[in-house]
C-alpha cells in the first residue's frame, strides 16, 4: 500500500522541476514544456486527492485541466511560430533585447 | 507489488522530467516530456483514476508532444541554446528558488491533515467519471469545449500570415 504523501510529494518533486525549468531554460519552446511538465503534476496531485476523499471530482477536474492545457499549448505554439517570424530566434534573451 | 510498481514509475518519472529541463536539444526534451507523461499515466492507473489515465495518454503523448515535435522541426530549430558556462549564476538562482519550492510545499503537505492513507475502493471509473462529467459537472464541460473553440480560432488568427495591402 503506497501512502498518499508519497504521491503528493512525487507531484511536488515534478512540479519543481517544472519549476526550475521554466526558471533556468532560454528556449521558449522548452519552457512551455516545463509549463506541461507542472500542469501534469498538478493534475496528479488532483487524482491523488481524489482517492483519499473517495469522490470522482479531483478527477474530472483533472480532465478539465487537461483541456485547458492543450489550449494553452496551440496558442502557445502559435506565439512561438509569430515570434520565430518576426525575430528569427526562439532565445528568450534575444527576444528581450530587440 | 504495487510498491514496486510506484517506486518504479516514481523514479522513471523523476529521471524524464530532470531530462526534459537538462537536455539541450529541444526534440530530446520534448521525447523526455513524453516519457514523463507515460510515467504519469501510469501512476493515475495505480490511483484507480483509468480514464484520466487513458485521456493524459491520448491528449498529452498523442497530440501536445506531437505538437510540440511538429512545431520544433518545422522551425529547424533544434539547437539554439547557449553554449555551456554562459548562465551559471542564473542557474544556480533558478535551482535555489525551486529547492525553496519545494521545501514550502512539502512542508504545507506535511502539515496538512488528511493526507494519510487513501482509501482503495474497486470501482467502475469510467461509467462513474461518464455519469458525473454529464450530470454535476455539465456545464464545465461545456465550457472546454467553448475553450478550445476559442483557442482554436486564436491560433489561426495568431499563425496566419499577414495579408499584403
Amino acid at each position: 500500500m503506497v501512502p498518499a504523501s508519497s504521491y503528493l510529494v512525487l507531484a511536488a518533486v515534478l512540479f519543481v522541476l517544472g519549476a526550475i525549468g521554466v526558471l533556468i531554460r532560454r528556449n521558449t519552446l522548452v519552457m512551455l514544456m516545463s509549463v506541461e511538465l507542472m500542469l501534469a503534476a498538478a493534475n496528479l496531485t488532483l487524482v491523488t486527492y481524489s482517492r483519499v476523499l473517495g469522490k470522482l471530482d479531483g478527477q474530472v477536474f483533472a480532465l478539465l485541466v487537461m483541456a485547458v492545457a492543450a489550449a494553452e499549448v496551440a496558442v502557445g505554439l502559435a506565439v512561438i511560430v509569430s515570434l520565430v517570424r518576426h525575430r528569427d530566434t526562439t532565445d528568450m534573451d534575444e527576444i528581450d533585447s530587440c | 507489488m504495487e510498491m514496486v510498481v510506484f517506486y518504479a514509475l516514481a523514479f522513471l518519472a523523476v529521471a524524464s522530467g530532470v531530462g526534459v529541463i537538462a537536455q539541450r536539444s529541444a526534440t530530446r526534451s520534448a521525447l523526455f516530456l513524453l516519457a514523463n507523461l507515460c510515467c504519469l499515466a501510469g501512476l493515475l492507473i495505480l490511483l484507480n483514476a483509468q480514464f484520466v489515465a487513458l485521456s493524459q495518454v491520448i491528449v498529452y503523448a498523442g497530440a501536445i508532444v506531437v505538437l510540440f515535435l511538429f512545431i520544433v522541426l518545422l522551425l529547424g530549430i533544434e539547437r539554439v541554446e547557449e553554449g555551456p558556462g554562459t548562465r551559471k549564476a542564473q542557474g544556480a538562482a533558478g535551482v535555489l528558488l525551486g529547492v525553496l519550492l519545494l521545501v514550502g510545499i512539502i512542508w504545507a503537505l506535511l502539515s496538512s491533515p488528511g493526507a494519510s492513507a487513501p482509501a482503495l475502493v474497486r470501482t467502475d471509473n469510467v461509467r462513474e467519471f461518464g455519469e458525473l462529467l454529464l450530470t454535476d459537472f455539465a456545464i464545465p464541460f461545456e465550457l472546454a469545449a467553448v475553450v478550445l473553440l476559442v483557442a482554436i480560432i486564436g491560433v489561426v488568427a495568431l499563425a496566419k500570415k499577414r495579408l499584403e495591402g
